[in-house]
């Protein structure tokens, strides 16, 4: 018995009339993409703010902060934060960033909405179980913004929660009760959404691609989605356990993590054996492979938005490119150590631990130069979202750089939590990542609203985004030399004394650069319901879902089920009509002019 | 637009090598006997990923600037050899850049970690707690007295948990606030936290190690330079975290042995 | 409940074929493929806490070795009894696809699948009840923490089997017919996985006790 036919009805047999089948708990992954969208919209403007109120305290320790006094009395009593809700912010803004917003945006959200239609099917391989991965998530983000309510507030132990700190409960500090808990609590239900999100973009890529979409021309937007997925599903299963382990410890009196002997609030605490150690290779295992599944879709962005705005394919078609993927994946389980070079760990693990690091930077390069010297003899059209992917490789570079720094344990030993690895991180997944989502943004939101977003205020996003995020983020490698600790609530110490006004100029870096992202939700907004409206094709892209309309129907494509008969970057075609062929057209693909 | 970014790239570029090459913002002097092979290390990397950055960037920002929109009247071309030499390039090129930095790093870590331990080296054990340092000395006796973690009284400024009425060693350790030590001799510190986790950085010494509860964790070293410098503790502790400080000092033999007899007089 | 029926040939044997064997159909079955994906991922979450097994136990010094209820043997043979169970189920379900049944569904085998399944987790508890006898519980010891996490966390999974079983056989008796046996092969993968995965643990525990 045939499958193709039953899977015309199979997914949507009869298109939900009332809204909350529609809108709130449907089962079309556009929806669904949508509505991970938002929520990352929503957390990365809550991270946003937290970040402001961090920043200003970091320049300017007793300035008060009013609307923080009202927030939380005890954090932040006459709007002055004390040392322990610096932590608390830090802590939450780390945890929604990471988890909320670079982990949902490019992959549950723009993946979940494009994947399917670029594969060409008509859904999610399992519609129902999407939906419950969406809720479980928003069920997570609920809980991590519990702990603002509560009274002692979120936990101080950073997004990293090392034991014993987050482990022995209340003693350690405030925040270290319920607030931990809620927050592991937050953590395990973003697992699962994920585990569960993994299965439906892998079962999709494999199973229910349409006629004529082989392997070879998927476009590498799917590629990155496919192997982000991949990894996340064994990444994810290990943050399950070590999670676990730390709840039991928390709550069942057990001690995988907490050795015996220690004092904490004037009591010997009940515990014996345990080991921190064990929670960090844990912890990391999962860890570092969490930073490429933020940045691997942001690849596969890129590699999918950049052919477009340079009417060219990417030099080594999709090979090279997914093959660099694929390595940097597979790579990204072995190297977890650099991040405990000084933990205690043995020092022969420490060089174990390096050489992997230090070669994932070979299949990173080429990837670079990829899409960098694609651009040679290319002609580039200059819309926002070019100009974000384009700026996306400047960020890129300028990240990996200090990776060189902090991969090798003799320089690692000294730049080791330091302002040198913030500055790192946020350059690879603060504003690199970012910068793909905006461009996914751009690029995509004419097909899934019908509306062009505005140029002008686009490009303003743009050019203050990108010379801003430089002026916070690159002087935090410099603050790194100088030997400036990391998660530090005040600068007290007689070195830090005079780093005080380069903390100010970031400060003030970051909250103009914060405004001018006001500029883009009210773009967003506002092109929403009055921008210019979209054909189906703006910007003359060739993959399937510019084949169906701004937005696309509920079964994607209209009832039609297309072919697929060329790859995804077939631009700069001799011989065709216009200066590219669509990927479900008939039209042969003649040889490329200049190849 | 495209030439606009060219332009923004290339002086971001330019800058931020400028405030790295001329040391701007830079590591203190070094005052270990190991902490020039670190030095040395973060110097050449410097340079290394220093030329890839600028040349990444201004390769990007020369083909931003040469390939703007023609309005499709440019022909256009494409790499010669396309992506080949490219991935030739980066395997042979940074291959060869990764295991140099990496053997020559070797070295440096080697220097820290593999180093033997000078049999008279000066031993001073150090605990970490939520949020102050405190080293303590063997005393005359040369024994360090045993740690019970259930004595420990800050009210009476028993960080350790010593038994001095039934441990004997115990009664002439010194405990202090500062960790004082001889310059040009060998020292070892023990390191370990009566809490949570911590880390002992010291950033004239080039040494960074962090405090794991349950473990005693050795580090060795050569102070090279009489003078006062800061321990900050650099692993997140609890709200205390960024106020949890101490001072090194580091004398003269007279000098240490002065401070010795002080503190033994107490 | 849809009463839908569709038309049936008058022997569906290639259905009936695909049933026994539960071979990859031509096109691949979407839930086919994901089953063998979280059987993947299950094994990698339990592959970290064998990890964990084995660092705290080197590291703490502390385990105290205990004596694993016999019971455990038991449990055991009932497990991989009824995976045998489940697979004389997958042939009864072939054999009514030939018999061109309308509404195809498993029988006896398939019952008997579940009272082992029960039989099982019921087993599981009276090895917990033999371990608080003796004053082992979870915090008492990091050899009995893991005890009751492996044995814990692998009856949770058991029981995440028995409703996918439960699920399969609803699917089935709604008279959905399914080329490739459908929801009955995807939940015996994930049930002979259970079996596999419970003789690892048990080797495990039994090596390391």
């Amino acid at each position: 018995m045939e499958q193709a036919p039953a899977q015309a009805l199979r997914h949507h047999p009869a298109p939900p009339q009332n809204f909350i089948r529609k809108y709130i708990f449907s089962i079309d992954h556009k929806v669904i993409g949508k509505q991970y969208l938002g929520l990352a919209l929503l957390s990365a403007f809550v991270g946003m703010v937290l970040s402001w109120a961090m920043r200003i305290h970091l320049g300017w320790p007793d300035a008060s902060i009013p609307l923080l006094g009202k927030l939380s009395p005890n954090g932040a009593p006459g709007g002055v934060m004390t040392p322990e809700y610096y932590l608390s912010l830090m802590t939450m803004h780390g945890t929604i960033m990471a988890f909320f917003v670079l982990t949902a945006a490019p992959l549950s959200g723009f993946g979940n909405y494009f994947l399917p239609i670029q594969v060409g099917a008509e859904d999610m391989a399992f519609p129902r179980i999407n939906m419950s991965s969406f809720w479980i998530t928003f069920i997570g983000f609920i809980l991590a913004a519990l702990t603002f309510v509560i009274p002692d507030g979120p936990p101080i132990s950073g997004w990293t929660a090392y034991p014993p700190l987050s482990a022995v409960g209340p003693d350690a500090g405030p925040g270290q009760g319920w607030g931990q808990n809620l927050w592991g609590l937050s953590i395990a239900c973003f697992t699962v959404a994920s585990l569960l999100g993994s299965l439906n973009f892998l079962a999709t890529t494999l199973d229910m691609r349409t006629k004529g979409m082989t392997l070879s021309r998927l476009p590498i937007s799917v590629w990155g989605w496919f192997i982000t997925a991949a990894l996340g599903l064994l990444a994810f299963a290990v943050l399950l356990p070590c999670a676990l382990l730390l709840i039991l410890d928390r709550l069942a009196g057990t001690s995988f993590y907490i050795p015996g002997g220690l004092v904490l609030a004037d009591r010997v605490q009940p515990h014996n054996g345990g080991s921190p150690l064990l929670f960090q290779h844990l912890f990391w295992f999962f860890g570092h492979p969490e930073v490429y599944l933020i940045i691997l879709p942001a690849f596969g962005i890129i590699g999918h938005v950049l052919p477009t705005f340079i009417r060219k394919p990417l030099l080594g078609g999709w090979k090279v490119l997914t093959a660099c993927m694929m390595l940097i994946a597979l790579l990204s389980l072995v190297v977890w150590g650099h991040h405990m070079f000084v933990s205690g760990m043995s020092p022969y693990s420490a060089m174990l631990f390096s050489v992997p690091t230090m070669f994932i930077t070979i299949p990173s390069i080429i990837a670079m130069l990829i899409w960098i010297f694609s651009l040679y003899g290319a002609d580039i059209r200059f819309s926002t979202p070019a100009l974000f992917a384009l700026g996306f490789l400047s960020l890129f570079i300028s990240g990996g750089i200090g990776g060189f720094f902090l991969a090798q344990p003799s320089t690692d030993s000294y730049l080791h939590a330091t302002y040198f690895v913030v500055g790192h991180f946020h350059f690879t997944m603060g504003i690199s990542a970012v910068f793909a989502i905006f461009a996914g943004f751009y690029y995509w939101f004419p097909k899934m609203t019908g509306r062009m977003m505005d140029e002008t205020l686009g490009k303003i996003h743009f050019w203050a985004s990108f010379i801003g995020m430089y002026g916070i983020f690159m002087p935090m490698h410099f603050l790194g030399f100088a030997g400036h600790v990391r998660r530090y609530s005040a600068l007290v110490d007689d070195y830090l004394v005079p780093l005080l006004g380069t903390q100010r100029f970031i400060s003030i870096a970051a909250l103009v650069v914060g405004a001018v992202q006001l500029l883009f939700f009210f773009n967003f907004i506002w092109s929403y319901f009055k921008g210019k409206k979209a054909a189906e094709n703006p910007w003359e892209a060739t993959t399937l879902e510019w084949e169906t309309t701004s937005p696309p129907p509920i079964d994607n494509f209209g009832g039609r089920r297309l072919t697929v008969y060329h790859g995804p970057m077939e631009y700069n075609v001799a011989g065709s009509r216009g200066d590219y062929v669509m990927q479900a057209s008939p039209e042969p693909a003649a040889a490329r002019a200049g190849d | 637009m495209g030439k606009i970014f060219a332009l923004v790239v290339v002086a971001v570029a330019i800058a931020t090598a400028y405030f790295v090459v001329a040391h701007v913002y830079w590591m203190p002097e070094d005052i270990s006997v190991h902490g020039h092979l670190i030095d040395e290390q973060i110097t050449e990397t410097t340079a290394g990923a220093g030329i890839l950055f600028l040349l990444g960037q201004f390769v990007l920002a020369a083909f931003v600037f040469l390939y703007g929109d023609s309005k499709g009247t440019r022909k256009l071309k494409s790499w010669p050899g396309g992506a080949k030499p490219l991935i030739w390039a980066s395997i042979v090129l940074i291959g060869i850049e990764v295991l140099t930095l990496s053997f020559i790093g070797s070295k440096a870590w080697g220097a820290v970690y593999f180093s033997p331990v000078d049999p008279n080296s000066l031993h001073v054990d150090v605990q970490a707690e939520q949020f102050a340092f405190y080293f303590r000395y063997a005393g005359p006796d040369g024994q360090f007295g045993g740690i019970h973690p259930e004595l420990i009284n800050e009210g009476s400024q028993n960080y350790f948990g010593l038994d001095p009425a039934n441990d004997v060693a115990a009664r002439d350790d010194i405990v202090v606030g500062t960790l004082t030590i001889p310059v040009n001799k060998p020292i070892l510190l023990t390191l370990h936290s009566k809490d949570v986790g911590h880390s002992f950085f010291v950033r004239e010494l080039r040494i960074q190690q962090d405090f794991v509860p349950g473990i005693t964790i050795p580090i060795h070293f050569i102070a090279t330079k009489t003078g006062k410098y800061e321990i900050v503790c650099t692993q997140l502790c609890g709200l205390g975290h960024y106020n949890m400080k101490a001072y090194l000092e580091v004398v003269t033999q007279d000098g240490f042995d002065q401070f010795l007899k002080a503190q033994s007089a107490q | 409940m849809s009463s839908v029926i569709y038309p049936q040939p008058a022997a569906d044997a290639g259905a009936a074929r695909a049933v026994r064997s539960a071979s990859r159909p031509a096109k691949a079955v979407p839930s086919y493929t994901a089953i063998w994906l979280v059987v993947g991922s299950i094994s990698m979450s339990f592959a970290a806490l064998t990890s964990a097994l084995i660092v705290r136990q080197d590291i703490g010094m502390d385990w105290k070795p205990f004596v694993l209820p016999p019971i455990l043997y038991l449990n055991t043979l009932v497990l991989l009894a009824s995976s045998v169970t489940l697979e004389l189920a997958r042939k009864e379900l072939a054999a009514t696809y030939l018999r061109s049944e309308t509404r195809p569904h498993p029988r006896k085998w398939f019952y008997a699948t579940l009272a082992l399944a029960l039989l099982f987790v019921l087993g599981q508890f009276l090895a917990w009840r033999n371990l608080a006898a003796q004053g082992l519980f979870l915090a008492t010891n990091p050899s009995s923490s893991f005890f009751y996490l492996f044995t814990g966390l692998h009856g949770l999974h058991v029981f995440g089997g028995v409703l996918g079983l439960l699920y399969a056989n609803h699917r089935s008796m709604r008279g959905l017919r399914f080329a490739a046996g459908g929801p009955l092969n995807v939940a015996a993968v994930y049930w002979h996985f259970m079996a596999i995965l419970w003789v690892y643990l048990l080797l495990i525990l039994r090596i390391r006790m």
